[in-house]
């Protein structure tokens, strides 16, 4: 049941906090805390194992493993699973949900009730993504997290937030409603060929199907997925939605509703499509190779500091996908390492937008400058911050980034020139977002009032410091947990491949 | 051992721990000073120690392991270091010379409001070189690597409310970056060719993989590496970075971009000797740019105006010598011209920070002049290092300069030899020019104040090593196979030491003509004048080739051109709307009468079916 | 007896009248005078159909077709002209040209 209360903690505290708005406005947000706290009990005894124990994980893939049934004339199940890989996911969602309650806390005053009922939904579908099994369920998952994001983004965003919300919500509902269709196929598929009507993944897995079908399928899984990353013909949703989306919804929306993608790549569509996913890797390969290029250039070019992070958030997600195809064990462990680290950089910079907009009410480079003379520690964390974007050694977006290019090097050599050219562009807008915001004179009259970092905003940036830096320095926590799954997931591509 | 492990653990990780210190918490100038000075010196300590221990041993090696950074299948990484005779030579001006510059930055920098943010990068910087030189595996040495662009980014732009200091920290760090990803393409490529990236085992492993010489691998592996360390060492298509680069205060300019930072490029190099043996085509390429540069670093010297910029093009030439050397194969000499040079440079950029400090930051040394008297200790610590610059005989540019020279006549490159000579003609006339034009003829500028005390003590014991720091550590004297001397002739022995003193009565000459300083009349001349003072306009080269290109193409997609076909995707929905909807205009007769000729029409479709048939 | 197409032929006078008057007026009124006129058209042709039917003796469908039409008129102009009347309280005309707020 472990997995199912960790599920059901967010759904029920999002109800109380909606309900417990009629009482008083400032007790949603601190249900919303205590829920997001509790959500780490359940999480308790699989870290502790994994702490101080860490030899009994390795042995067996799913660290949790708990099969209900849910419809059975369709045979489809309530079947919710842990691996390592889901394990660090939900972990990187639960303390980022902690650091978009901690950026919603003074910013959200209206409707605070409605606004952490579908904080907490979001995040309760994005751990159901990450836990359910059952492909359905997965489907249902998916699904839920989107409306409650369409409602983050279009109630309490900013000037153009109609527009952003709806943009955001067709995009992902076109590559959900495909991944429907695949998911049925799929399942037809495997019906027709083995007699057993079944939507559980684990099941699947041990017939993997082949044929033309299967390449249609798989190529419908990832394009779903690409909508989701968001890679490249299929970006165009994130800048708007980011830019317009509150702070914490920014927050929710880098850190964990985008590695849903990835993860969905690296748990669905690799293992269960393996024959597929080779003929799609090259495609693939280049898709992330482009995105990277695409997205560095077009956040050099942006005046909108929230774009140029999206934007940067486009060119980091397309070494994850760069990662995921290249279909060796260094790439994958830097793809997932490339979701924890951007997942905590990008959102902090995100954090850090929305606490200069709320002192400056501006988001434009060109009117921000000198930011340094007047809030030097804020200056400090939006350095670092910036630095651990264009992959500074020692942080964790620079483990990610070598390894999924020496991942890929092996295989594509040339892709990947191409791939690390985009080191240098990720130095150009990083170096300018830090110059343009933080160098200079201060630019207009000096509101004395406007101070620095208070509190709460030290203690969550600092953290996030910290993260990244052990991330940077001694990943191999990490590595250990999720190689279990990465292998057992990619043995039939890998052995193909080399 | 483990003692000593300790102990070399301790070098890097006291600078480290101190900027962490200073980071966190709130100290005053005193504090902070002695932290900061206090860490440094300990290192400095601690490696002078360590160059006690293994007096005279030449294949010592020391290792220390700090603990594991990846491990997946065949990558092992750790935080381990190395040290050998290389090393310790490194480490030894990394911490002598750093302690030297923190000391002297305290005077210079006492008025500055960002004391602690300075030293708090500074010693971050020198953390970072070490673990540079240190690195046992060639990831080590990247983060080291990028982690001393990284405070050479942030102490050019240390002045951060002038956006060209800013613009030109950006420059450095880009142009870095850009030879950064070459050579960490060249880390992917040995480690899939070779398996490792752990610099011994790769020198082995290249040996027995790439057996026969001038392997196509081999090449390009030390090409890709080559590219790292042009770009961090300021060599010919990536040099124009340095001279910006003096926008960072000036002990920053003499520690980050004279003594340590830019020879890394050269440690790198010597460091994977025997990798490079095995690609004697890249090795000529490297002898070829280190030429190319040194005599376009020192022709850019002789006209630039301004102080610091001279000095800079003067760096870029002289790690042009050191590229030369390595080129050739004379890795030995090229390390000792960097520790001669470590010194000579860091005393000249020095004493132009104590005269800058003197002279309120002024820069233009043709407002300077006859500050020989005014200013006596600046004005024998500038001799000093000016004759160590031009090599003149019995200081230590002399030596370092002359077994390079010697060398490339023993490795029988005569070509190279005689642009290196003229080179270290040019080198002579613009320091002798510089010299003068500052401290000698009539005062213009009078100094408002002396330099601090700690300032002076500083450039002394900087002026004592350029003197005589030239002994060539023994340890690097078996760093490369000896190559056989063939003996010089009388005029290659004689030339490299007489040309200096004629460069400098050349410029004798022309200071008391006057012709320094002078506005050129005849175009032609002109024309070459403003070319060499652009440090033959690579600027705009590259702005033209690369730079506006690139803004061009960001430019013209600034509205995302994909989203544009979703945008037209969504405008064509509306216009369908707008038209089918034009259908409800909530008049009666019109939906009548569509009612009626829709009636009528399938009245005839159907009669007519039925009369068809 | 008249011939059959006669009737035919001015049952679709009047319906095409009806027609015309439906399409062509802006009058409440007078639309639904032409709807009562397409109406009486339809009728006529009921009971000149079942008058000219073989088995017109046994055959009364169309009378009780224009009984059954006749009251539906009468209802439907009932309905309508309340309606109208209402409509003419509410706008002080009955053009339906202008009556067209449904529209969005």
């Amino acid at each position: 049941m472990t997995l199912f209360i960790l599920l059901f903690i967010p759904l029920i505290g999002g109800m109380l906090a909606w309900y417990s708005e009629k009482f008083n406005a400032n007790l949603p947000k601190k249900i919303a805390l205590v829920s997001l706290l509790c959500c780490w009990l359940p999480l308790f005894s699989p870290l502790n194992n994994i702490i101080f124990n860490d030899n009994s994980f390795a042995l067996s893939q799913w660290l949790l493993n708990e099969p209900h049934s849910w419809i059975p004339i369709f045979n489809i199940g309530a079947h919710l699973a842990m691996d390592g890989l889901s394990l660090l996911l939900i972990v990187l969602t639960l303390l980022m949900g902690l650091v978009a309650l901690s950026s919603a806390w003074h910013e959200i005053t209206k409707r605070t009730g409605f606004f952490y009922l579908n904080l907490l939904w979001t995040l309760a579908g994005v751990i159901g993504v990450f836990l359910a099994i059952d492909l359905f369920l997965f489907f249902v998952f998916w699904e839920v997290m989107l409306v409650p994001m369409y409602f983050l983004i279009s109630i309490w965003g900013y000037e153009n937030r109609h527009y952003a919300a709806i943009k955001f919500f067709i995009f992902t509902q076109a590559g959900g409603l495909l991944m429907l269709l695949s998911l049925c196929a799929l399942v037809g598929v495997h019906f027709q060929q083995t007699g057993l009507l079944t939507f559980d993944y684990i099941i699947l897995l041990q017939n993997p199907i082949s044929g033309d079908l299967a390449f249609w399928i798989a190529l419908g899984f990832t394009i779903a997925f690409l909508v989701k990353l968001p890679a490249l013909p299929f970006h165009s949703w994130l800048p708007d939605a980011h830019t317009q989306a509150p702070t914490a919804a920014s927050v929710i929306l880098a850190a964990v509703l985008l590695k849903t993608g990835g993860y969905g790549i690296i748990r669905f569509v690799l293992p269960l499509f393996p024959d597929a996913s080779l003929i799609l890797a090259p495609s693939m390969m280049l898709i992330g190779v482009i995105g990277i290029i695409y997205g560095a250039m077009m956040a050099f070019v942006q005046t909108d500091l929230k774009r140029l992070v999206a934007y940067s958030s486009v060119s980091h997600m397309g070494f994850v996908l760069l990662g995921c195809f290249a279909f060796n064990i260094y790439a994958l462990q830097g793809a997932v390492m490339q979701m924890l680290a951007h997942g905590i950089s990008t959102s902090a910079l995100f954090v850090l937008v929305g606490m200069i907009q709320h002192r400056y009410h501006t988001r434009d480079l060109n009117k921000l400058g000198g930011l340094w003379s007047k809030l030097p520690k804020l200056s400090a964390f939006g350095l670092f911050f910036g630095i651990a974007s264009l992959g500074m050694p020692g942080l964790g977006n620079f483990v990610a980034e070598f390894l999924i290019l020496l991942g890929s090097f092996e295989q594509y050599p040339k892709l990947t020139i191409f791939a690390a050219s985009g080191l240098i562009l990720a130095a150009i807008y990083s170096l300018l977002l830090i110059y343009k915001t933080f160098f200079g004179q201060i630019k207009g009259p000096h509101d004395s009032k406007i101070s620095d970092t208070n509190t709460k905003e030290w203690v969550t940036l600092l953290s996030m410091c910290f993260i990244l830096i052990y991330l940077g320095l001694h990943p191999q926590p990490f590595f250990d947990l999720t190689y279990t799954s990465l292998t057992n997931l990619t043995f039939i591509p890998s052995n193909i491949g080399s | 051992m483990t003692y000593y492990a300790s102990l070399l653990s301790l070098i890097p990780l006291l600078p480290l721990f101190s900027a962490l210190i200073l980071l966190f918490s709130k100290p005053n100038k005193l504090t902070t000073a002695l932290l900061a000075v206090g860490s440094i010196s300990g290192a400095a300590c601690i490696s002078l120690f360590l160059n006690f221990v293994f007096w005279q041993q030449t294949d010592f090696v020391l290792t220390s392991n700090l603990g594991n950074w990846i491990k997946i299948a065949q990558l092992h990484i750790n935080f381990s270091l190395y040290l050998d005779a290389l090393s310790l030579v490194m480490i030894t001006i990394i911490t002598g010379v750093g302690a030297l510059i923190h000391l002297y930055s305290i005077g210079f920098m006492y008025q500055d409001k960002d004391f602690k943010r300075y030293f708090t990068y500074l010693n971050l910087f020198v953390s970072a070189m070490l673990f540079l030189v240190l690195a046992d595996n060639l990831l080590l040495l990247y983060l080291g690597w990028e982690g001393v662009g990284l405070c050479s980014y942030l102490l050019i732009g240390f002045w951060y409310q002038d956006r060209d200091n800013n613009l030109a920290a950006n420059k450095a760090f880009l142009m870095t970056r850009i030879g950064d990803t070459a050579m960490a393409l060249g880390l992917f490529l040995l480690f899939i060719e070779l398996g490792t990236l752990n610099i011994q085992d790769l020198q082995v492993q290249a040996l027995s993989v790439w057996s026969s010489s001038n392997n196509n691998m081999a090449n390009l592996c030390c090409l890709l590496l080559l590219g790292g360390a042009l770009g961090k060492s300021a060599q010919f298509p990536l040099q124009n970075w340095l001279p910006d680069a003096m926008a960072g205060p000036t002990p920053v300019s003499a520690l980050i971009h004279a003594a340590t930072m830019v020879t890394a490029g050269i440690y790198l190099i010597a460091r994977n000797s025997q990798l490079f043996q095995m690609a004697p085509d890249v090795m000529y390429l490297i002898a070829f740019i280190g030429t190319i540069t040194l005599l376009l670093g020192a022709s850019a010297a002789m006209v630039q105006s301004d102080l610091k910029r001279i000095l800079a093009y003067s760096t870029i030439s002289q790690l042009g010598y050191m590229f030369l050397a390595l080129g050739v194969g004379a890795g030995a000499s090229a390390v000792f011209h960097l520790m001669t040079h470590a010194f000579f440079k860091a005393l000249l950029f020095l004493s132009a920070g104590a005269l800058i400090y003197s002279l309120h930051h002024e820069h233009n040394i043709f407002k300077m002049g006859g500050l020989l008297k005014k200013l006596p200790i600046v004005a024998t610590s500038f001799a000093i290092g000016c004759a160590a610059l031009a090599s003149l005989p019995f200081t230590s540019g002399f030596f370092s300069k002359e077994l390079i020279l010697e060398q490339l006549i023993d490795s029988g490159h005569t070509n190279f030899w005689w642009a290196a000579v003229l080179g270290a003609f040019i080198t002579a006339f613009y320091s002798a020019r510089l010299f003068f034009v500052v401290f000698l003829g009539d005062s213009k500028q009078s100094p408002d104040k002396q330099p601090e005390k700690i300032m002076s003590l500083v450039l002394l014991l900087l002026c004592f090593f350029s003197l005589f720091g030239g002994i060539q550590p023994s340890g690097i004297q078996t760093l490369m196979p000896k190559l056989n001397a063939s003996g010089l002739t009388t005029l290659q022995h004689w030339l490299p030491i007489v040309l200096p003193f004629i460069a400098i009565s050349l410029a004798w000459w022309m200071f008391k003509t006057n012709l320094f300083g002078k506005t050129i009349t005849v175009p032609a001349l002109q024309y070459f004048h403003q070319l060499l003072k652009s440090g033959w306009a690579f600027d705009r080269i590259y702005q033209v080739i690369f730079v506006s290109p690139f803004k061009f193409l960001c430019q013209l997609n600034k509205s995302d051109i994909i989203d544009l076909h979703y945008r037209a995707l969504e405008k064509i929905s509306k216009l369908l709307h707008k038209k089918f909807s034009q259908f409800q205009n909530g008049k009666l007769r019109c939906y009548n009468a569509s009612l009626i000729i829709f009636c009528v029409l399938a009245f005839a479709w159907f009669i007519k079916g039925a009369l068809m048939s | 007896m008249i011939p059959l197409s006669w009737i035919f032929f001015l049952s679709l006078s009047l319906f095409t009248i009806g027609i015309f008057g439906v399409l062509a007026r802006r009058n409440l009124l007078f639309i639904l005078i032409s709807l009562e006129l397409m109406l009486n058209a339809v009728v006529l042709l009921f009971i000149a159909g079942s008058r000219y039917h073989p088995t017109s003796i046994a055959n009364s469908d169309g009378q009780i077709m224009y009984i059954l039409i006749l009251t539906l008129a009468a209802s439907e102009i009932a309905i309508g002209l309340s309606l109208v009347i209402h409509m003419y309280r509410q706008h002080h005309h009955l053009d339906i040209d202008k009556l067209n707020q449904l529209r969005d």
